[in-house]
């Protein structure tokens, strides 16, 4: 990078002119935006008066030693999150491999044996050991192992129960559970379809009825909810897309309708994203919101659209990195919500998954990088369907692909277990879900030898 | 979720805790007699000495380690005990109350209450107290964040469940709407909420109710969400008076708070199936508007008018570049996508990396270099 970097976007003369117009009409949301964005304003101002030239930096260094101190040690601070510790593996892990940072062997294998532990004996990861299986630490710790992704880790999955559990869960409208006795609402889907990929578990009737139960999710506002009637929410809208994406089911959205509504959850002030409309920014929106572009182009690519930019993604790249450069580091490590908030584990993940699809652009064989500041910013791209490296993710589908789908004695229109497989049974490549195939990763690959 | 650390950086996710751990040094097993505040561990209780505690397995190198407390530990390695015994007994259920003060996300031990309170034909009405402490306690206790929101669907679902089994929603609006008074936009209150109404057809009250929230926050878009809800499931959007009325109540908020994105949404969100242009004179209305209340979404909205017509006039071009150049420049990506994709509907080839408008700029800004 040689000369005068770019001139960062909040630091232009049009950028006051950004701020919120409350019309002279003062409520609860036009004042609790407009103090955020004067928190804004003093972190940007300080940074003016610190930094002559601007070139924000990401503290790895800082952010490496908190995630490697939470993956062993947490305070006491850390009892709500007593029931979702396969969550914390995730989310330390995943930082750390968006870090490039090794995970030392050791640790990997006690990782690994902690999430055996969490494994439930009737399929699925519970919040902890002894605790009930759930579909939330089943994706995270699923997640987890395939980071991990020795045969030590995939080993741990016991695909047979895992699949019981999916289907333990399993509403006859379509939906999930959360876990047994449980709530249900669109993130249950995710979870499901995720691990199920991932591991090879995917028989065609576990998700008979849930494309159709997804989409009804889909509002007037054009975003999902977490149950069909709510309001349209970033984290609800990705896992329902995420999900129709796995499930080859994308194109039945209202795609041209999502696009909008998640261009405009964009703060044109902060740079950051919100998670719904009239609300506030917050950093962890830097994935579940811009991380539905990337599903989005390929989804629109999918249907014809001819007029797709090959560079970008169709949200401000730049205002995204500045916003979570500028305002969601914590000077001795981990990253955050927004200006005034503390750091935690789910915060640094997602600013980090989010700086990573800011950073990467990459559809078939183009990937375009943008990275904010000094080159050392830049992160490992992240596959925006599962949320880990795409090496990953591509290492993992070639490790279950080789075992065979567990028994289908469970529905009672399988052919019997004595002849030869049933044909039906997705083993055929083309069957494979989209993501087997997406070059995606070939991009990262790409990206890798060119460092 | 915050959590603290050693950092003076973070600040502590409050928790209230009105018993305080116990001086480990002076436990006598009667002393909770005579001084009932006086905290006891289960280690250390008489009635509790036929239970062998269960330490949690984390295995000989944990990971992700928590510092329990020593209260916390305590508690839950007697969780885990009634657990593996499959205990149905009033000091289980007592217990239950214990581990969910110290974790109200912890999954396991409120799906044992329910359990318990199945069992031991606990009465309900007692639970519905229980639970509204319990929820109404949240705000006050925890910094509520992103996160704390899923954590916390436990206590709104268990609620939901002791409502099912009582069938009895006669208190549920006026609690789910003191917990919106303190926070207008809580997710699981409004979840809690659809369900209450669909369920027990409780419709007579809730377009009144959305208005009261509206007069009070015209940027609400959780009860402009449930304005859309109740409508939707009751009258419908199509009856032409209806749609007219809302129309009207959508342009008089527009006129009071022209920038208010939840107004334009709702208006698109309520006419997008039966198509913008269907609406005799309300393009009329919205050019009308722009002289004296534009903004972007009056912009985008004009836009969506013209393409649901399928205007091929020059006139959606010059928005899309007048919102991705200067009116609504964060999102100038997709608006130059938009407008790529009408060139090239309408046959004008056109590179699709071409980041340059195809209309001069000197016609849109006459005054202003580009």
């Amino acid at each position: 990078m040689d000369g005068l970097p770019t001139p960062l976007r909040c630091l232009s003369e049009c950028h006051p002119a950004e701020m919120f117009t409350d019309d002279g009409v003062d409520t609860v949301t036009s004042l609790e935006q407009k103090k955020v964005e004067r928190s804004i304003e003093e972190v940007i101002s300080v940074y003016k008066q610190i930094h002559s030239l601007p070139q924000p930096t990401l503290l790895r260094d800082q952010h490496y030693q908190y995630l490697k101190k939470g993956l062993r040690h947490l305070s006491d601070a850390y009892e709500c999150l007593d029931a979702s510790r396969p969550w914390l593996c995730f989310w330390i892990l995943h930082s750390l491999e968006l870090l490039e940072e090794p995970i030392p062997s050791a640790v990997a294998s006690d990782v690994c044996q902690f999430l055996a532990r969490c494994q439930s004996p009737t399929g699925g990861f519970a919040g902890g050991p002894g605790q009930h299986a759930h579909l939330a630490p089943t994706y995270a710790a699923v997640n987890a192992l395939c980071i991990i992704g020795t045969d030590e880790a995939y080993s741990v999955i016991d695909r047979e129960k895992l699949l019981d559990f999916l289907w333990s869960v399993k509403q006859p409208d379509g939906s999930f559970v959360m876990h047994v006795g449980g709530e249900v609402d669109v993130r249950s889907a995710y979870c499901a379809a995720s691990v199920a990929t991932l591991t090879n578990i995917l028989t065609p009737k576990l998700f008979e009825d849930t494309t159709t139960w997804i989409l009804r999710c889909q509002n007037w506002e054009g975003g999902l909810s977490g149950v069909p009637g709510l309001e349209a929410h970033g984290g609800y809208t990705f896992c329902g897309t995420a999900a129709l994406v796995i499930l080859g089911k994308e194109h039945m959205l209202d795609l041209k309708a999502l696009l909008r509504w998640v261009v405009s959850r964009q703060m044109r002030f902060e740079g950051g994203f919100q998670g719904r409309c009239n609300k506030l920014v917050d950093g962890c929106y830097s994935f579940w919101q811009a991380g539905l572009l990337p599903l989005l182009h390929r989804a629109l690519f999918k249907e014809g659209e001819s007029e797709l930019s090959r560079q970008r993604w169709m949200f401000e790249q730049r205002a995204l990195q500045e916003y979570i450069l500028l305002c969601c580091q914590n000077p001795t490590g981990g990253l955050l919500d927004k200006p005034g908030k503390s750091r935690d584990f789910y915060h640094t993940c997602y600013c980090l998954s989010g700086l990573s699809i800011a950073q990467h652009f990459g559809n078939m064989d183009l990937h375009h990088e943008l990275i904010l500041g000094k080159e050392e910013n830049r992160l490992a791209p992240t596959h925006p369907v599962y949320n880990i490296c795409p090496d990953k993710v591509s290492q993992a589908l070639q490790h279950f692909h080789r075992l065979p789908v567990p028994g289908d004695d469970r529905q009672p229109d399988i052919a019997s277990a004595y002849g030869p497989a049933d044909p039906g049974n997705s083993r055929n490549q083309k069957d494979l879900p989209w993501c087997c195939d997406d070059t995606l990763s070939s991009g990262a690959k790409k990206a890798e030898t060119c460092h | 979720m915050s959590a603290v650390e050693e950092s003076s950086n973070d600040s502590v996710e409050v928790k209230e805790d009105s018993e305080f751990d116990a001086e480990a040094e002076d436990q006598l097993g009667d002393d909770h007699v005579l001084d009932p505040t006086r905290y006891i561990f289960y280690r250390d209780r008489k009635e509790w000495a036929d239970l062998e505690p269960v330490p949690q397995d984390d295995g000989p190198n944990p990971v992700v380690k928590i510092a329990y407390s020593e209260k916390f530990s305590d508690v839950y390695d007697y969780f885990r005990a009634l657990l593996k015994n499959n205990e149905r007994s009033d000091r289980a259920f007592a217990l239950t109350a214990e581990a969910i003060e110290l974790n109200a996300a912890n999954y396991t031990v409120w799906h044992y209450r329910r359990v318990l309170l199945q069992a031991l034909s606990k009465d309900l009405r007692d639970e519905m107290r229980y639970i509204t402490a319990i929820i109404e306690e949240q705000p006050k206790n925890y910094q509520v964040t992103c996160l704390s929101t899923w954590r916390l669907s436990s206590p709104r679902h268990h609620r939901r469940m002791v409502v099912e089994w009582l069938n009895n929603p006669a208190e549920e609006l006026e609690f789910i709407a003191d917990i919106l008074s303190q926070d207008a936009k809580n997710y699981h209150a409004w979840q809690h909420r659809q369900w209450v109404i669909q369920e027990y057809k409780l419709w007579d009250n809730e377009l009144e109710f959305v208005e009261s929230l509206l007069e009070e926050d015209v940027r609400n878009n959780s009860a402009w969400n449930q304005r859309h809800f109740v409508i939707s499931l009751t009258t419908g959007f199509s009856d032409p008076t209806i749609a007219e009325r809302e129309i009207q109540y959508c342009l008089k908020q527009i006129r009071k708070a022209p920038h208010n994105e939840s107004a334009w949404n709702y208006l698109k969100g309520m006419l997008q199936d039966r198509g913008l242009s269907s609406q005799p004179g309300l393009l009329e209305r919205v050019l009308e508007l722009k002289e004296t209340h534009c903004s972007p979404y009056l912009l985008a909205f004009l836009f969506d008018c013209y393409e649901d017509a399928l205007e091929n006039s020059s006139q959606k071009e010059n928005i899309c570049n007048l919102l991705a150049l200067e009116k609504d420049a964060i999102r100038k990506e997709y608006w130059l996508f938009l407008g790529r994709s009408l060139k090239s509907k309408h046959g004008i080839s056109g590179n699709s990396d071409d980041l340059e408008p195809s209309v001069p700029a000197s016609e849109l800004f006459p005054t202003e270099p580009l």
